[in-house]
């Protein structure tokens, strides 16, 4: 069966432990997480987890149905990228003599619609959020000037359809 | 009205409030204040001391098994805990209730590497349906009420709660405390009305539709409805191995038990029917063999309460989710009466059946030489005749679970313990005593090997102490004898540490105060197996049986199910 990238949008109560019960469900199949995001949701006291794997259709029902089963999980769903609005954050830090010297500096920043978060004499943090293909089209443009440190925040996902499916 | 107590009392309390009178469990360091607060309840909760965690698991796994309720037990922490692993792991894959209460070191040691700690939570999540660390006194009755509404519930499974010993020691303001919804967990999922017509629909219109019966219609207490369904529609049926006494024996629908070492009908048949009925089973790869070549030809409908179980390992036509008792019925109006226009379709069983009569149950029951050893068949059906079919079979794992499996009969619900997905050597005699304490009115025969009783062979002390009664038949060919029927078929005869150098039996048995004794001679069983029966308490029959004895008809792991060998 054919492979993609599936993003998995995980509801729970939020009680220790959670995190290990989905990931488990993986490890046992051997799928890799690609991204992973964990924060509160807007319903009190549930936490909402953003997955992204790579597999075949077939895989990721079992697994959405298997993480599901899990008691204190209220909700799983998986989607394709056409179901879905999804941006990634990235953070780039450049040596601020490296980027002065740069005279391309400019056309990068607005070319990527990047955001210059701190400046100081040492370093100059750019932010850019976007989809994967976007922060690394930033960093492949930024990497012939110089990229001291970079970071990549995992997806997060809001769904096409009108609501959201929590039960 | 509230009142102060201690955290260990308020657990003993809530197990009573949860119904619990029984449990199994060894004390320890950091379950002492729980196993304080028992001693004040001895006349309430009746504690069975076993001999390692291992056992109270398993007897509580016998226990759920035999009596429908919950399985119980204590243990402490770290290794008590560690020891408790194996049954929690068997209770998961055979869908048994548990709660398994654990000692746990104290809140502010926790991580550190405390004497006895373990990390029990992280290590048990994917071996439970629910596991809980307990680390305030005040969310006992909660955590409590939560883990036996999870394990028993649904599909049931078994939970873990892990006591932190500061809360055991927590005095708290208690109350009974009673849960009937957890807002994260659907025990029960909807059932879809057209998937109820769609089955009816399906069945109506089958020639040759086949029913597999599994464990789930015992879980269900499904029994009558599942024959009111079966009979209505003529549907004839194989069951799973912990599905055998779904349906009594000598049903005339009842065609023989799937799988690997199942009747030759019920699994040739698989791959003939043309639609195929799964009512609370799970396609387990020792059911179906290869799945590529699995019943492709048929439409399938499966009953299950687990959605997670649709689809994972046969593709189904039509799913019918929902607790079977209540779905069968429903499924049952719709369906046309059938009076017998497919007898020859269920004829054709017993044509197949005859032939494995007459190339494996026959020299197996009957065997030529009167000189012969004695085989396993033999000794089972020997018993399963002197106890009419009303007997709870519990099982070790391996040729004597097979030969077992095969030639016991049942007539009552409840009637097979054994360790099905797991495949757990040792399970039999510590499952065996935790059903007689789930059944105390019945008579429980234990059939094991020589090899998984040496596993757990320590709990002859927990019978010694309380005195239950199990009849203990000790089937010994002096081989790990699966494994050794592997070697021969797959391992050119290379019978790699399968051979066993064993203990006197006689004289282990002797040491507990069990009456035992020990035959050989064919001329000797039916004496000794009445003897067995008649002796009050508990018996130890040791019977060596034929050392290089082989369990036919066997699939080849992994083989279609068609492929089925019977013999030489």
């Amino acid at each position: 069966m054919e492979k993609k990238l599936y993003t998995l949008i995980v509801h729970s109560e939020n009680i220790a432990g959670i995190l290990n019960q989905v990931t488990t469900i993986f490890t046992r199949r051997q799928l890799n997480i690609e991204s992973l995001n964990v924060s509160a949701s807007s319903i009190k006291g549930i936490h909402k987890y953003t997955i992204t794997t790579c597999t075949d259709e077939e895989t990721i029902i079992k697994v959405t149905k298997q993480i599901e089963k899990r008691i204190d999980v209220v909700k799983a769903n998986y989607f394709t990228d056409e179901q879905i609005i999804f941006r990634e954050i990235a953070l780039y830090k450049i040596p601020t003599a490296e980027l002065l010297a740069s005279n391309r500096i400019e056309s990068i920043i607005s070319q990527h619609n990047a955001r210059i978060l701190e400046v100081n004499e040492t370093y100059t943090v750019l932010q850019k959020s976007g989809t994967s293909e976007e922060t690394a089209a930033l960093y492949y443009d930024l990497a012939e000037i110089k990229i001291s440190q970079f970071v990549r925040s995992g997806r997060v996902a809001i769904t096409k359809s009108h609501s959201e499916k929590l039960s | 009205m509230k009142q102060l107590i201690k955290g260990s009392e308020a657990l003993i309390r809530s197990l009573i409030h949860e119904g619990v009178r029984t449990v199994f469990g060894y004390p320890g360091g950091a379950i002492m204040p729980v196993y304080d607060s028992l001693y004040d309840y001895r006349d309430q909760l009746q504690h069975v001391l076993v001999r390692h965690e291992q056992g109270a698991t398993h007897a509580a796994q016998g226990y759920a098994r035999a009596s429908g309720k919950t399985g119980v037990c204590i243990v402490t922490s770290g290794p008590g805990a560690t020891n408790a692993l194996t049954g929690i792991g068997d209770a998961m894959l055979d869908s048994t209730p548990l709660v398994v209460i654990t000692g746990q070191v104290g809140t502010s040691l926790l991580g550190s590497d405390a004497f006895q700690e373990i990390d029990l939570v992280s290590i048990t999540q994917p071996i439970t349906k629910w596991s809980y660390q307990i680390r305030r006194g005040e969310d006992i009755p909660w955590a409590v009420a939560r883990a036996f509404y999870i394990a028993r519930n649904g599909r049931p499974g078994p939970v873990v709660l892990d006591f932190a010993k500061n809360a055991q020691l927590d005095k708290i303001d208690y109350a009974p405390y009673t849960l009937s919804y957890i807002r994260s967990y659907q025990p029960v999922p909807d059932t879809d009305n057209s998937a109820i017509e769609q089955a009816a629909t399906l069945i109506n219109a089958a020639k040759r539709p086949f029913a597999l019966v599994g464990q789930g219609v015992e879980l269900g207490n499904a029994h009558t409805e599942l024959r009111a369904f079966l009979e209505k529609a003529q549907i004839p049926a194989g069951c799973t191995l912990l599905g055998l006494s779904a349906l009594p024996c000598g049903h005339p629908l009842k065609k023989g038990m799937l799988g690997m070492h199942g009747n030759l009908a019920p699994n040739m048949k698989t791959n003939e029917c043309d639609v195929l009925i799964a009512i609370g089973m799970r396609f387990d790869d020792r059911v179906t063999g290869d799945l590529n070549t699995y019943a492709r030809q048929a439409k399938v409908i499966h009953f299950d309460i687990d959605p997670s179980e649709i689809d994972k390992n046969v593709k189904t036509t039509v799913a019918v989710l929902g607790d079977c008792k209540e779905t069968l019925p429903r499924v049952t109006e719709k369906l046309t009466e059938i009076r017998d226009c497919r007898a020859e379709w269920i004829h054709s069983f017993d044509e197949l059946n005859q032939t494995e009569y007459e190339r494996v149950i026959k020299p197996e029951l009957h065997p030529d030489k009167e000189s012969a050893a004695l085989t396993m068949g033999e000794v089972v059906k020997a018993v399963s005749d002197a106890t009419n079919g009303e007997a709870i079979l519990v099982t070790d794992v391996g040729q004597n679970q097979m030969m077992a499996a095969r030639y016991f009969d049942f007539h009552n619900a409840r009637s097979i313990v054994t360790s099905g997905g797991l495949g757990t050597m040792g399970f039999g005699l510590p499952a065996a005593i935790g059903a007689s304490f789930g059944a105390p009115d019945r008579t429980v025969c234990l059939f094991c090997g020589d090899g998984g009783f040496q596993m757990t062979m320590q709990e002859l002390g927990t019978i010694m102490e309380t005195g239950c009664v199990v009849k203990i038949i000790l089937l010994n060919n002096k081989f790990l004898g699966m494994v050794r029927q592997w070697q021969e078929m797959f391992f050119h005869e290379r019978y790699s540490f399968t051979p066993m150098v064993n203990p006197d039996f006689i004289r282990i048995g002797a040491a507990y105060n069990i009456p035992s004794k020990k035959i050989r001679q064919r001329t000797e069983l039916p004496e000794a197996v009445s003897e067995m029966l008649h002796t009050a308490g508990s018996y130890l029959l040791v019977v060596d049986v034929v050392e290089k004895g082989m369990v036919y008809p066997m699939t080849p792991a992994g083989e279609t199910v068609t492929n089925v060998l019977l013999g030489y």
